[in-house]
C-alpha cells in the first residue's frame, strides 16, 4: 500500500472530469431545470389568471342576467297596466256611447210623442167641430164661433 | 479461484495491484484503467443527456441526470452560500465518480481478476478506492481548492491572518499557526483514508466470504452486498458533502 505515481495520473484523470463537467455537463442541464421551472410557473399563473377571468365573467354574466329580469318584469308590467287601461278606456267609451243612445232614443221618442199630440189634438179638434156640425146640424158662423172653437181646441190640446 | 498459496496467498493477490515502474514512479495500471473507464461512462451519460436536454418532458435517462443534478445542487445551496461555478459540478463529479468506484465493489470479486488472469494480467484490484492513491488523489485535490479559494477570497494576508492569529489571538502565533495547519492537513487525510478504509474494509470482507465454503457464500455474501449498497452510496454522499462543507468554508471570511 504505497503512495506513488498513480497519484498523479488520478489527479490529472479527476481534473479532466471536473473541467469537462463544469464546461459541458452542468450549464446545459440546469438550464433545462430552470426553463422547466420557468414554464410551470409561468403555466399555473396563465391557469390562475385563467380562473380569475372565468370568475370575472361568470360575475358579470349574473349582472347581465338580473338586468334583463329586471328589464323584462319592467315591460310586462308596462304592458299590463296599458292593458289595464285599455280596458278602462273601451269600457268608458262603451258608457258614453251607451248613454248617447240612450239620449238620442229619449229625444225620437219625445218628439215623436209631441207629434203624435200634435196629431191627436188635430184629429180631436176636428172630430169635435164635426161632431157640433152635426149637433147643431146647422151652419155655424166660424168667425162668430171662432173664439169657442178655439178655446175647445187649447182644452183639447 | 486460485488458492494456490493458500487463504493468505488468495487475499494478498487479491489485493496486489496490477503495476508497472519502480519506487514512487509505480502506475497502479487497474486503478487508472478503471476510473478513468467509469469516467468515461459517467461523461458519455451526463455530455448524451447535456445535449439533449430539453424544458419539456425528460426521457428516463434526463430523468435520473435530473435528480443526480437537482440532488447535488440542492445539498450545494443548503451548505455554500456563496456563488462559484466549480463547486457544484465538482460535487457531481465527485460524487458520481466515487459512487462509480464504489459500485466496482458489488461486482463478484473473482469476476474481473480471472477474465483478466486469461488475457495475461496476473493481478488486478477492480475498485478504485480501494487504492489510497485514488482516494488521496481526489482528496488532494480538493485541498488544493480549498487553498486556492482560502487565499482567492481573504486574500494571501488574510490567509495568513486566519493561519496565525486564530483561534488564540496573535500572542500565540507559533501555536496557532501548528494548530491550523494540523486542522488543514487532517482534512484532506480524514477525506482520503475515510472512503479508503470503507471500501478496502468492504472489499476485504468480500474477499473473505469467497474464502467459505460454497454453502455459507450466499447466506453472508447476500447480506454483506445489501449493506453495502449502502456503504458505497453513503460513502460517496460523504465525500461529497464534506468536500462542499471544506470548500464553503475557504469561502467564509472570518
Amino acid at each position: 500500500m504505497s503512495i506513488n505515481a498513480t497519484l498523479i495520473g488520478q489527479m490529472i484523470t479527476f481534473t479532466l472530469l471536473v473541467w469537462f463537467t463544469m464546461k459541458y455537463v452542468w450549464p446545459p442541464i440546469i438550464a433545462a431545470l430552470e426553463e422547466r421551472k420557468t414554464k410551470i410557473s409561468e403555466g399555473l399563473a396563465a391557469a390562475e389568471k385563467g380562473q380569475e377571468e372565468i370568475k370575472l365573467a361568470e360575475k358579470k354574466a349574473k349582472g347581465l342576467l338580473k338586468e334583463a329580469k329586471e328589464q323584462s318584469a319592467e315591460i310586462v308590467s308596462a304592458a299590463q297596466k296599458r292593458a289595464n287601461q285599455l280596458v278602462e278606456e273601451s269600457k268608458d267609451q262603451a258608457k258614453k256611447e251607451g248613454e248617447r243612445l240612450l239620449e238620442a232614443a229619449k229625444a225620437q221618442i219625445e218628439q215623436e210623442m209631441l207629434q203624435a199630440k200634435e196629431s191627436l189634438r188635430k184629429e180631436v179638434s176636428s172630430l169635435a167641430l164635426r161632431a157640433a156640425e152635426q149637433i147643431l146640424k146647422e151652419e155655424i158662423d166660424k168667425a162668430k164661433h171662432q173664439d169657442i172653437l178655439s178655446k175647445a181646441a187649447d182644452q183639447l190640446g | 479461484m486460485s488458492t494456490e498459496g493458500g487463504a493468505t496467498g488468495y487475499i494478498v493477490h487479491h489485493l496486489t495491484p496490477l503495476s508497472v515502474g519502480e519506487g514512487f514512479w509505480t502506475l497502479h495500471l487497474d486503478t487508472l484503467f478503471f476510473s478513468a473507464l467509469l469516467g468515461g461512462l459517467f461523461i458519455l451519460f451526463f455530455k448524451t443527456v447535456a445535449e439533449r436536454a430539453t424544458s419539456g418532458v425528460p426521457g428516463l435517462a434526463q430523468n435520473i441526470a435530473e435528480t443526480l443534478v437537482e440532488f447535488v445542487d440542492t445539498q450545494v445551496k443548503d451548505s455554500f452560500h456563496g456563488r462559484s461555478p466549480l463547486i457544484a459540478p465538482l460535487s457531481l463529479t465527485i460524487f458520481c465518480w466515487v459512487f462509480m468506484w464504489n459500485a466496482m465493489d458489488m461486482l463478484p470479486v473473482d469476476l474481473l481478476p480471472m477474465i483478466g488472469s486469461l488475457m495475461g494480467m496476473e493481478y488486478m484490484r477492480v475498485v478504485p478506492s480501494t487504492d489510497l492513491n485514488g482516494t488521496f488523489a481526489l482528496s488532494i485535490s480538493v485541498f488544493f481548492l480549498i487553498f486556492f479559494y482560502s487565499i482567492k477570497v481573504k486574500g494571501l494576508m488574510g490567509f495568513a491572518k486566519e493561519m496565525t492569529c486564530t483561534p488564540f489571538g496573535p500572542k500565540m502565533m507559533p501555536f496557532n499557526l501548528l494548530l491550523k495547519t494540523v486542522e488543514e492537513l487532517a482534512k484532506p487525510i480524514s477525506l482520503g483514508l475515510r472512503l479508503f478504509g470503507n471500501l478496502y474494509a468492504g472489499e476485504l470482507v468480500f474477499i473473505l466470504i469467497a474464502l467459505l465454503p460454497p454453502i455459507v457464500q450466499p447466506l453472508l455474501g447476500f447480506p454483506w452486498a445489501v449493506f453495502h449498497i449502502l456503504v458505497i452510496t453513503l460513502q460517496a454522499f460523504i465525500f461529497m458533502v464534506l468536500t462542499i462543507v471544506y470548500l464553503s468554508l475557504a469561502h467564509e471570511d472570518h
